[in-house]
């Protein structure tokens, strides 16, 4: 059970890093850390302990293994996180060539 | 021959073949968009035969059996909204064609559209709870793109802050996901929905309702999660804010909180109340935000919000009159909403400003943009003979005839308060005196006029869609919502 409470405090340290922080480049680390931490939690509910992979040999009964749907579903997961994080850090570089600055409270023209 | 795989595959086949061989030729890159987009119209109205006729299509992707492989479903709902986004985004590829010319690397514009368009039509057809999440972010990363396609610094500032609000949610659509799989140990939805009937969860349904309102509410903009939408919506090019107050809202949150609120999980008195409260209050908020705008697509992104609170009012309700009415609006506010946005992108295409205070007397020289702008802001404010009115009617009806009295009273203010504020677009940018420096000013080119004269036209027929001959439609629709638990039982029938 504690670990699962961990995993959501993980998940809170990302929500209050993209939540309160200026920089925009630790708003991306903190948006990468909300993402993580979901991925953990897929993870660990398909773990089990003392858990093998769920890989089929011959002459081997296999009691107990882990569940491999989850691990499927966070690779993808991890792919779309990728794409968005590179997304996210090119229009920062853009950002910065227009404005001159990182901080999120002076990159404000759209107002209303 | 099965059609459903084809409303993904020929976009993405497009895109894909668009970004290899779209900088050869701009005329490639025109026909591409534009036959990809055709095709997929023709498909999704051919496809309605299959509801209308009672049947349901179930497509097993690469021929494993659904409980464990992925399945693509064709019912009424899915083909309602076939036809809804493939008809917008048809009349927007038309529209691209003069209006992306002011742009460079149009074929890039093309590619990120048709990504667009493969992630909606998969969120609408797919039958598995994981598959509608990639193709809800693949949509959704095309659109990030796209917001900020202008590359100015404004564009960019939107993007940013669409994309990180959006990737929350993301996050908690995510979670919310991981939670009913590690209860039901299943994603198909057909499956999910039979688990979830069979135990007894009300808890953990509670808070996965929670996150879920959350991530699609943002996706869908309601109210306490909308402060992307203003910026991010005028922000793209006009033929993409037309798409995305057309449709990606609504595909990627109204669809979504449908299906699932209604066909996953039992139905649920709370969270559809919730629903309520959250779609009045986007009623008025957006309204009211809107009254005070003078850039004129920021006015009508204000006015998405509000008109999202309208659907998202008639479907809490969760009576049968309530859910034709808000199915009904979503269709009429696809078509007017993407026509006032192809207007303002035309008045941009010509004067090169969106303020509306600059603009002035433009009924002479624009005719057919005016004329047009009029219908749809006679549509979006509900006055008799157009489509809105009629969608709006149903829905007040239905908040009367539960006896939510307070509910469609702060509808009918709604409505009047949006008609106020089309008075005020119809004023000053196509009425009065012609200003001096406008005077040279030319009607744009006429694949903009034709998408325009098109929607006007949908506009003043889609009234006819609730008269009794042409209801199946819609009531085929709303029969799949209301079913409940039932689509579990649809689906697995054609399985077997």
């Amino acid at each position: 059970m504690s670990i699962y409470i961990l995993c959501l405090v993980l998940f809170c340290i990302g929500l209050y890093c993209v939540l309160r922080k200026r920089n925009i480049i630790k708003i991306i680390i903190g948006l990468g850390i909300v993402e993580y931490a979901v991925n953990l939690f897929f993870v660990l509910i398909g773990y089990q302990r003392y858990g093998r992979a769920p890989i089929l040999a011959k002459e081997q009964k296999i009691l107990n293994m882990v569940d491999p749907l989850p691990q499927a579903l966070v690779l993808t997961a991890i792919v779309i996180g990728l794409a968005v994080t590179v997304f996210m850090v090119a229009i920062a570089i853009r950002l910065y060539e227009k404005y001159g600055t990182f901080d999120i409270t002076k990159i404000k023209r759209l107002k209303g | 021959m099965m059609i459903l795989p084809l409303f993904v595959v020929i976009p993405l086949g497009g895109a894909f073949l668009l970004s290899l061989i779209g900088k050869l030729d701009k005329r490639i890159n025109d026909a591409l968009a534009n036959i990809a987009t055709f095709s997929l119209l023709v498909l999704s109205v051919f496809a309605i035969r299959y509801p209308l006729a009672g049947k349901v299509l179930v497509y097993k992707v690469g021929g494993w059996k659904p409980p464990i492989g992925i399945c693509m479903v064709l019912d009424g709902l899915t083909s309602f909204m076939l036809v809804t986004t493939n008809l917008v985004s048809c009349l927007v590829a038309i529209y691209s064609i003069s209006y992306m010319e002011r742009y460079t690397d149009k074929y890039r514009f093309y590619t990120l559209f048709l990504l667009m368009l493969a992630g909606m039509n998969g969120v609408i057809v797919t039958g598995d709870l994981f598959n509608l999440f990639v193709f809800l972010e693949i949509a959704s990363v095309a659109s990030y793109a796209l917001v900020a396609f202008g590359t100015e610094a404004e564009e960019l500032e939107a993007s940013f802050k669409y994309t990180i609000m959006s990737s929350v949610a993301s996050s908690f659509i995510l979670l919310g996901i991981a939670l009913l799989y590690s209860f039901s140990s299943t994603l198909n939805m057909a499956d999910m929905a039979w688990v979830l009937a069979q135990r007894n969860s009300s808890l953990l349904l509670y808070f996965v309702a929670v996150l879920f309102i959350m991530g699609f509410g943002l996706k869908a903009a309601i109210v306490p999660f909308h402060a992307w939408l203003p910026d991010a919506h005028p922000s793209a090019p006009a033929s993409i804010s037309a798409m995305l107050s057309g449709v990606v809202i609504k595909v990627l949150g109204v669809y979504t909180l449908i299906r699932i609120f209604f066909n996953l999980f039992p139905i649920n008195k709370t969270s559809l109340s919730v629903l309520m409260f959250l779609g009045t209050v986007s009623i008025l908020a957006g309204v009211i935000l809107a009254l005070s705008q003078w850039d004129f697509k920021r006015l009508l992104a204000y006015h998405s919000i509000s008109q999202i609170g309208y659907i998202i009012l008639g479907i809490g309700l969760g009576t049968p009159l309530g859910i034709t009415g808000a199915l009904f609006h979503l269709f009429n506010h696809s078509v007017f909403k993407s026509l006032l946005f192809l207007n303002s992108g035309a008045v941009v295409y010509a004067l090169g400003t969106r303020n509306l205070q600059e603009m002035g007397g433009l009924k002479e020289r624009m005719p057919l943009t005016a004329n047009t702008s009029l219908v749809a802001s006679m549509s979006i404010s509900g006055i008799p003979p157009f489509n809105g009115f009629w969608s709006k009617l149903w829905i007040i009806l239905a908040c009367m005839q539960s006896g939510r009295i307070l509910y469609a009273f702060w509808a009918v203010i709604g409505s009047i308060l949006t008609l106020a504020s089309f008075m005020k677009v119809q004023k000053y940018a196509f009425w009065g005196k012609l200003k001096k420096q406008w005077e040279s000013v030319k009607e744009v080119p006429w694949p903009m006029q034709l998408a325009m004269l098109v929607l006007a036209v949908i506009c003043i027929l889609s009234g006819f869609l609730v008269a009794p001959f042409f209801s199946a439609f819609i009531d085929s629709a709303v029969k799949v919502i209301l079913s409940g638990q039932g689509y579990a039982h649809t689906v697995f029938k054609m399985l077997r």
